[in-house]
Order: structure tokens, then sequence, then C-alpha cells
């Protein structure tokens, strides 16, 4: 038996990875965050352009596992044309269902971002789905220094 | 000294109680020992009887207990003299482990003799801990890092490293096994053609010191630190090794109980080797347990081990071999057992979950050696480590778990 591997590596989670959407840095941006994972070495940089409070664009470049690419790459998908609140939110709400315990209510709003709460069964790995969306946050914040999942 | 016994795998096996643990309900396959080293029984009960029946503090007391502590202590520290075949006690320094051990020198050393312009050579296959603490020492001192390069296969080029050696060369400090690939450096070599610059050299034996025979004289080593824990001993406690005349040069480390000889508020003037740089109370029990895994060690026969796991190495080759999308990452002539790999299209962290739920622990990552990660423009490797109780048939486990990571990512 190996119960959650296959939650954890749903077939959308594995077409994510194998082809991401929005790979590789735009020719323009105007905000941008890396992140680090100093436990595995892999790195994310998000490219945003943010317009008023709207972000019309999102891209990222990674290097990185399964989750953390498919992550990644849902994630430009999913706040693409959303508002800067909006998108902090869909992060708490993102945060909220790779970690906790309880199964919780569905949150309709995740759409495609409910196929990672496998990772909630594997602690080592949710610092891998959550990386490029600390990097998102920090972007919009304006911060200069990369982030790390430490 | 070693038995004529042959190796008996499966009896050597009963003598380490945690490899009958399961995980996810299945056997543990423990392929980390470069990480940490599982513990036998031996080293256990050392701890326990430590504890049990002759525990005090060393070295001060005039009582029973603390007699019978000390000679425990000072006998563990002989037999890790014998063990690597230091000249005297005194150049055996107890310390919380390698890390600790290059700390000391890089501080110790490094503050005494390096200036401005000074180098200190490295090479692409150290250890972080055999990295930062020289960076640190440049840092104050002025001193600057050069950096030895790799071949192909994760060899030292030797070439390099002489044509780095220079009058401006101050120190080298190599590792002897590289943790993340395995090669084994030519040490004996690489000390010859430093001291015939008259330079000193401190070796990373951390990955050595568990596979092959060390003896620090017929090296010639200056330096040489290692852990407890990966040679199935205690972790919290290492060894240094210096030369007697190098140690004494030097001025201590941490100030404390135990170092001194004599303490006025006016002047302090310190005690004798090995306690100069042993300020404080020691790890008692994990000294004289670190000298119950080499009794163990002994009495296993060092060459019967290094037979074990240079056969599971060559196994391991063909058989992980054999998978298409497998590709080596380090495969010097001369390696310890260590199979450092990725898969074509699986990331490592993803491999590595998936052989964790098959009972399987490896390690993934870049194994704190992230310039040679660099070398090879990879973030990370699936690193499979060989320990003395690995067995043929947890290769083939391993290898079976991998089919399943090629079934999961349809690779």
């Amino acid at each position: 038996m190996s119960s959650g591997l296959t939650d954890l590596y749903q077939e959308v989670i594995l077409d994510h990875s194998r082809n991401p959407k929005n790979f590789g840095a735009p020719e323009e941006s105007n905000r941008q965050a890396r992140g680090n994972n100093p436990l595995c070495g892999d790195r994310v940089s998000v490219y945003l352009t943010v317009e008023g409070d709207h972000i019309n664009d999102a891209h990222f470049d990674a290097r990185g596992c399964a989750i953390s690419i498919a992550s990644a790459s849902m994630m430009t998908e999913m706040i693409k044309g959303k508002t800067v609140a909006q998108a902090k939110s869909l992060f708490d709400r993102f945060h909220a269902l790779v970690t906790s315990d309880a199964e919780g209510e569905a949150d309709e709003d995740l759409a495609e971002l409910a196929s990672l709460s496998g990772v909630r069964a594997f602690p080592t790995r949710i610092k891998c789905a959550t990386l490029a969306w600390h990097a998102m946050s920090a972007a919009l914040d304006g911060a200069d220094e990369d982030v790390k999942t430490e | 000294m070693a038995s004529s016994a042959p190796f008996d795998i499966m009896r050597v096996r009963q003598d380490f109680p945690i490899l009958s643990q399961r995980v996810y309900d299945k056997p543990l396959v423990y392929f980390d020992s470069a990480a940490s080293a599982q513990k036998p029984r031996a080293v256990i009960d050392a701890i326990k009887h430590t504890y049990e029946t002759e525990y005090a503090n060393v070295h001060r007391g005039v009582h029973y207990m603390s007699q019978k502590t000390t000679d425990a202590m000072e006998g563990a520290r002989e037999k890790i003299r014998s063990f690597i075949n230091a000249v005297s006690e005194r150049e055996i320094i107890f310390v919380r482990g390698a890390t600790e051990g290059i700390n000391l020198v890089a501080d110790c050393w490094g503050r005494q003799n390096l200036k401005p312009g000074d180098e200190i050579i490295l090479s692409q296959l150290e250890h972080h801990s055999n990295i930062v603490p020289w960076q640190l020492i440049a840092e104050r001192t002025g001193a600057v890092i050069k950096v030895v390069p790799v071949n192909d296969a994760g060899e030292l080029e030797m070439d390099g490293y002489e044509a780095l050696l220079g009058d401006r060369t101050a120190m080298v400090a190599l590792t002897h096994v590289s943790n993340a690939l395995g090669t084994i450096t030519p040490m004996a070599e690489i000390i010859r053609l430093a001291h015939a610059q008259g330079v000193p050299v401190l070796v990373d034996g951390c990955q050595a010191i568990p596979h092959i025979p060390v003896d620090v004289q017929a090296l010639d080593a200056d330096f040489y630190v290692f852990s407890g824990h990966k040679l199935y001993g205690p972790s919290g406690i290492g060894v240094l090794y210096g030369k007697e005349t190098l140690l004494n040069a030097m001025p201590p480390y941490q100030g404390g109980g135990e170092m001194i000889d004599l303490v006025t508020f006016e002047k302090t003037t310190y005690a004798d080797l090995p306690f100069k740089f042993e300020a404080g109370t020691p790890h008692i029990a994990g000294a004289i347990a670190l000298g119950a895994a080499i009794d163990y060690l002994t009495g296993l026969g060092l060459e019967k081990i290094a037979a074990h796991e240079d056969d599971l190495l060559a196994y391991g080759t063909e058989q992980l071999g054999k998978i298409n999308s497998l590709r080596f990452v380090g495969t010097a002539a001369e390696k310890t057992a260590i199979l450092s790999f990725v898969l074509d299209d699986v990331h490592p962290h993803d491999i590595g979950t998936i052989l964790d739920r098959e009972g399987v622990a490896v390690r993934t990552g870049h194994h704190c050696a992230q310039p040679i990660m660099e070398r090879y423009d990879i973030a990370a490797t699936v690193r499979a480590s060989i320990g003395l109780y690995n067995t043929r048939d947890e290769i083939d486990v391993l290898v079976k778990a991998l089919g399943r990571v090629q079934e999961i990512f349809g690779s």
C-alpha cells in the first residue's frame, strides 16, 4: 500500500509539472521576487505585471520538484486578472489547504489548487507547495530580498 | 584485533536493533548512513552502562566514580589514537563533531597564521562545513579561498591542485572522501605536494573513516577531523587529530574549566594537550561509546567491512545502471559505497518521497555540498549511501522502488 502517494501525485499535478503554464521569465514585468528552499536548493522566481490594484500578468521560472512546479504553474493561472487583495486571500486559503489537519469544507474558489491538498500528508513537502506563493506575496509587497522557506 | 570469523551479514544486522523497525508497514531499508549511521547494540549498551554504573564528571573528582569515568573516557581516547595511528593521545581532541573540529582549526590556527593575501585551498567536493569556517576566517584575516576543480567523473583535478599550490598558499583543507559523490581523493599525494611547499593540510575525514583504514602518520596529515555518529557512534562527539607541535603552538579555542592550568585575574595559563582545547564538561558518555564503536568495528574487521561494502557498491552500480533514465553523478575510479544519481524526468525530492513510502530511506537534495551540484548544473541528487549492515536484497528493494517512481511519473 502506498496510500497518499496517489493523492499527492494526481494526474493534474503531473500535467502541470510536465507542461507548466506561464513558465519562463517574461520580457516585461514590474514586480518580481525569488524564493529559495535552502533544504533542497530549489529556486523559483515570480514575475508579475501589476497595474493599480490588478495583477495583469504572472509568470514564473523555477528549478524544482513536481509539487513546486505544479503549484507555481497553477498559481500563475489563478492570480492573473485578480486584485492584489484577492491574490493574497487566495494564498491564505491555499496555505490552510496544505497545512491544516482538518478536511474542512471544500473551498470552490481554489479550483485546481485543491488537487494539492494531498501534500498535507507529507509534512516535508509543504514547503515545496508554498514556495512560489511566498515569492508571489513578496513580489506584491515589493520586497527586495529573496524569500526563504526557512 | 580483527576476528577470523567470516562476515556474516545476517548476524551483523542483528547487532543493530533499529534495523528490525518497519516504516509504513514495510521493512526499513536504510541507505542514509553517510548522513548518520545506525548504532550497534555495543554502542547503545556503552551509553547505558556509563549512566547506570560508572558516571561522574571527569578529571577533577577524587572520588571513585569520577576516577572510573575518567579512566573510561581516557581509555576511549587511547582507542581512537590507536584506530587512526596517532603518535600520542595528546593529539586526540574531543569535539562535538567534524564541524567543530574544522572551526577550531580555522579559528585558532587561522587567527595566528593567516595574513592578507594568504591563500586557503579547498575543492569543489567540499561539504559546507569545510567551506564556511574558512570563509569566516578569511573575512577576518584578509586571506582568500582558492578552489581545486573536479573532472566529470567527480575526481579532483590534480593538475589544477598543483597549479594552485604556491608561495601564497597557507593552508590546504580537503576532504578525504566526498559526501555527495563518494570520490576518494588521493590524500597521501595531496599532502606530499603541500608539504613540499611547506603548507599544512587539514583533512575532512568524516566520510572516509567509516569505510577506509586511516593512518594519520602514513598520510602525514597535519589535522584530521571526523564525527562519531558517522562511525556508528553517538552524535555530539567527534575527533580533531592534530600534530602535537601544531596544536601546542595554537591558542585555545574556548575558555572555561578543564582547559586551564592556573587562573588568576591577572593571567591564566592553559592546560597541556589535549585538555587545552577541551573547555567545559565534554560529552563523556559519547566519548566512551565512540570507543565502543571502534571496538565493534575492529572486532568485525575493517577489511571485511570494506569488502562487503565494495561488493554492494559494484552490485548497486550494476543494478541501478540497468535503469535507462538513470544517470550516476560521481563515477570516480576510487570511491566508497555511495550511489548518487538523478532520473531524467523526475526531481530527486519526488523520488525521495516515493521511495520513503516503500520503506527506503535515501537522502535527496544538495547534501550540504552546493558547489559540487553547481559543477554538474543540477540542484540535487538522490544519494543511496551504503553502510556495513546493508544487503544485496536491499539494493533490489531500492531498484523495485525506483520502478514505482517510474510507474507514478509514467516515465
